[in-house]
């Protein structure tokens, strides 16, 4: 059974369609990328799944059921944006996930810190903005989670940085969960993918397993995405 | 280090040839266990679902074999490895040729400077 499904999934906001009549499904296993340029539809349907937004139109599915209580305890999401207030110390926030989420593993979310040298005494507001993305990765990789909605994962880091995410992503990795990250940099995270879903002006326009376009197109995703997506 | 790959054939198809590379030339002796798959999928910066289907893929050729319960492990039969060798160097000299002929040499000219190339290196 997919964990996560779209049906005819629809987002209006005011006279925009952001989501047209979208299907989609995703099996556990799977590290998936949704892909799109900027306003195509990525983070709204993140949101949809977290049911930080609802569908005007169709419906969304975590594991057999909508958004809520039930989804929220199995769905890791990592925001756009950090969420963590700047006052907090690294330990008042193991602390808060502690208390917010049954599947946090928090022996392996301070191994992870220790290994970055990150002392649970030190405060948000004391961290550079790549140490900041870093500690919230762990934190949200650190959770047993059935799915992991990544929004943007490695946007604004340096590339030491950036492999540092890529690998605790790797390296946290359940077989029986997926992983859906959601990015623009496609040469970055494209040796970790399954299968890809481009999306555009709303629509899924391919849903294709990596091997897929290597073998049968000879060229990368990166490649494919440049071209499916050429500005004129 | 993330192991780096080119954009021309599937990722777990580069695996198999850097882990063949790695048993032929001996840095992964024969009887050698091989890392799990989460830490060598880790190790080369790859989806672990790639690498085993790599290592599954290197299972069918014979180069490796697995235990059930404690992993993978290069395989002991020289013979296995020779042919490996072999598959590997054929590989290496079609591409040198196709890029030879390219560049737009004959194979006689393309052969007359293998062999100059070759004596300038025995005589170093």
């Amino acid at each position: 059974m997919p964990i996560f499904t779209c049906e005819n999934l629809t987002k209006r906001y005011g006279t925009v369609l952001a989501l047209d009549h979208i299907n989609l499904n995703i099996e556990p296993g799977r590290i998936v990328g949704l892909l799109g340029p900027n306003g195509s539809g990525k983070s709204t349907m993140i949101k949809l799944a977290n049911g930080l937004l609802t569908p005007t139109e169709g419906r969304i599915l975590i594991d057999g059921k909508a958004p809520g209580v039930e989804t929220k305890a199995i769905v890791s999401y990592l925001p756009e944006r950090t969420y963590l207030a700047n006052w907090m110390s690294v330990r008042q926030i193991l602390d808060y996930f502690q208390d917010f989420y049954a599947d946090f593993d928090r022996e392996r979310a301070v191994k992870m810190l220790e290994h970055l040298n990150i002392a649970e005494t030190q405060r948000i507001k004391q961290m550079s903005k790549g140490t900041r993305e870093k500690v919230q990765l762990i934190l949200v990789m650190s959770r047993r989670a059935k799915l992991y909605l990544l929004d943007e994962p490695i946007g604004g880091v340096d590339p030491a940085a950036r492999d540092y995410i890529l690998n605790t992503i790797i390296g946290n990795y359940d077989p029986s969960a997926a992983v859906i990250i959601s990015t623009h940099l496609i040469a970055d995270v494209e040796q970790l993918l399954d299968e890809v879903v481009f999306i555009n002006g709303g629509h899924i326009i391919r849903h294709t397993p990596v091997d897929e376009i290597r073998e049968q197109m000879g060229m990368s995703v990166d490649a494919l995405f440049r071209e499916e997506f050429k500005c004129f | 280090m993330r192991w780096e790959f080119h954009n021309e054939s599937p990722i777990y198809a580069q695996v198999m040839e850097r882990v063949e590379r790695m048993i032929v030339s001996g840095a992964l002796p024969p009887g050698e266990r091989l890392p799990s798959v989460r830490v060598f999928a880790q190790e080369a910066g790859v989806n672990p679902n790639t690498m085993q289907k790599a290592l599954t893929e290197l299972e069918r050729g014979g180069l490796i074999y697995s235990q059930r319960t404690s992993g993978h492990f290069v395989t002991e039969d020289q013979a296995v490895i020779a042919r490996a060798r072999e598959a590997l160097a054929e590989m290496q000299t079609e591409r040198f040729l196709q890029s030879m002929q390219e560049l737009g040499f004959t194979s006689a000219e393309t052969a007359e400077l293998l062999h100059r190339k070759l004596e300038h290196k025995e005589e170093e």
